[in-house]
């Protein structure tokens, strides 16, 4: 199968830091691509390059069987981009929005005043056609810069941090639209923070850490590969030393985090039972998740 | 991607130019009226005030010299602000380059936009200030139709000079130091209030090097009706301004952007 994005090798410094060291990614047509790692671990840098808006120190890209940044603007014309920061034009409706943007990819206004009503109700905006743009809602602003993205009607769609700062009702509604997206075999490459996200919506997913690919795989096959399926976590006063007491006895692993201890086991049973005679305790057992992977993979302190 | 190549000129530059036309078309009443306000108090005040004072200049009245002379300033001035002020807006707070940048459009074209849409704002206010001067009847040549269009090329100088110090500065505070350093000194040595000749020799020199000198040099006899001499000479020095700060820019833009 032929990769929609393909990156060999891929390298990117600044100030002498390297923020992309040697990344090998393929992303196929009708999937969704989640790229994960702590802030500066190199994912918009990756997302940059991928759409030739920068140039790699080395290594090649390719995008849509374009290579870029060489033939970017070409490959460009059927790709759309959900950015990170807000960029709407503030002056303008929303319905002008779309217009304005679409004009961009040298569509005729009729061609795209003919798209503007299905735009509009993809994103759940109809009613909203003539607002001014900062007269939105946060979540509303991101579903306008979503129907933005697809005024082109785009083969593959970047999308940065799509659901950051919106509220749950908010994020519900996007993960919604991307889960219709990858239905009609759109190819999706986003980047996202948060863990619920990707394992919900994401086939595949690669982790970056320094801007080295650190895992790669299924949401289930990286849980299944890097993590214990069972996590017990403990709280309390007395959890942490609780846990240099006992944990070990029970857990395959476990670690501390303030008053909370995390042991990650392969049978939770024994943990439990012993717990349940710990008045001063509480736990809570739940299967692995992603987040207990990224959290393995990527280590737990802080990256600013 | 060589920061240092040769700009690629294409029609990309359309859409873009349209965008800055619609967020203008809706602010257009304010903008029109600063485009007026302070060249015509300027024309006013110092024509009719310091005019009586004065005899007349090359055989005309203060206020008609004064007249051409606020045609070009007023259109640096217009060009200037929209590069730095609204450019700067449109690059770092709106980021409405960083969206456009996302569809098929390079850089090239932005700033192309960029540097016709504030030689654009020239354009109007080159010819809303010649109304007054019609209106006023301080001249009726036909041949001071000559600068509207006269009006444009100092937009794309100025527009283009000014794209330089867009792309170099960290906030706005930055531009002052232009406005002081630069158009100011300009508007007082350009011969826009009295002839470059009344100035020190080693002025005069400074003042010939200086764009908006070559401008007025154009205006000035266009509005009593004669062919401006060595025209040639002052489009081309017009020109080359205009050409390299596109260029300088580009190359800044790109480094800036690149990070």
């Amino acid at each position: 199968m032929n990769a929609v994005i393909r990156a060999c090798g891929l390298q990117k410094s600044y100030a002498g830091q390297r923020v992309v060291d040697g990344l090998d990614l393929s992303i196929y047509k009708g999937e969704c691509f989640g790229l994960l790692g702590p802030n500066g671990a190199g994912k918009t840098t990756t997302l940059r390059m991928l759409l030739g808006l920068i140039a790699p120190d080395a290594g090649t890209a390719t995008l849509l069987d374009l290579p870029v940044p060489q033939a970017a603007r070409e490959a460009r014309i059927r790709v759309g981009v959900v950015p990170q920061m807000d960029n709407l034009d503030p002056d303008f409706s929303v319905a002008e929005n779309l217009l304005v943007y679409g004009r961009y990819f040298g569509m005729q206004d009729s061609e795209i005043e003919a798209r503007i009503p299905s735009l509009l109700e993809f994103a759940s905006l109809s009613h909203k056609r003539d607002a001014k743009v900062p007269t939105l809602s946060g979540g509303m602003k991101r579903r306008l810069t979503l129907a933005r993205a697809l005024v082109n009607d785009p083969d593959v769609i970047f999308l940065d941090e799509p659901t950051t700062g919106l509220d749950p009702q908010a994020r519900h509604l996007i993960w919604q639209r991307l889960h219709e997206l990858t239905r009609q075999g759109k190819t999706l490459l986003l980047t996202t923070h948060f863990m619920d996200e990707a394992e919900r919506l994401c086939h595949r997913l690669a982790v970056l850490d320094n801007g080295r690919l650190i895992a790669e795989g299924s949401p289930r096959a990286l849980i299944e590969t890097h993590i214990e399926p069972q996590v017990v976590e403990v709280y309390g006063e007395h959890a942490e030393a609780w846990a240099h007491e006992h944990a070990a006895g029970y857990a395959q692993r476990f670690e501390v985090s303030g008053e909370s201890a995390f042991c990650y086991v392969q049978d939770a049973q024994p943990l439990v039972a012993h717990l349940q005679t710990q008045s001063a305790l509480r736990y809570l057992h739940r299967p692995a998740n992603l987040e207990d992977v990224f959290l393995k993979l990527t280590g737990r302190e802080m990256r600013e | 991607m060589n920061h240092f190549a040769l700009p690629r000129i294409s029609l990309r530059f359309i859409p873009i130019w349209r965008r800055h036309w619609l967020v203008w078309r809706k602010v257009a009443a304010p903008s029109i009226l600063g485009h007026l306000a302070d060249p015509v108090i300027y024309m006013l005040g110092l024509g009719y005030g310091l005019g009586s004072l004065l005899p007349q200049i090359g055989g005309m009245p203060y206020i008609t010299f004064l007249a051409a002379g606020t045609l070009c300033y007023s259109a640096m001035n217009s060009a200037s602000f929209e590069a730095l002020y609204s450019g700067f807006s449109r690059m770092h707070e709106q980021r409405t380059w960083e969206a456009i940048l996302n569809t098929p459009v390079t850089l090239d074209d932005v700033v192309l936009a960029e540097i016709l849409w504030a030689a654009t704002k020239s354009l109007m206010s080159g010819a809303a200030v010649l109304a007054v001067i019609w209106l006023l009847g301080l001249s009726h040549a036909p041949l001071s139709l000559w600068m509207i269009p006269l009006s444009l090329l100092i937009g794309l100088t100025f527009a283009s000079v000014g794209l330089i110090i867009t792309a170099l500065a960290p906030a706005y505070d930055f531009f002052m130091y232009y406005f002081t350093l630069v158009i100011t000194p300009m508007m007082l040595l350009c011969g826009v209030f009295f002839p470059v000749t009344q100035l020190p020799q080693g002025m005069q020199v400074v003042a010939g090097m200086l764009p908006l000198t070559h401008a007025v040099d154009l205006a000035r006899p266009l509005m009593s009706g004669s062919v401006p001499p060595q025209t040639v000479l002052h489009i081309a020095v017009l020109l080359i301004y205009a050409l390299c700060g596109f260029y300088i820019s580009l190359v800044l833009f790109r480094r800036r952007l690149s990070r």
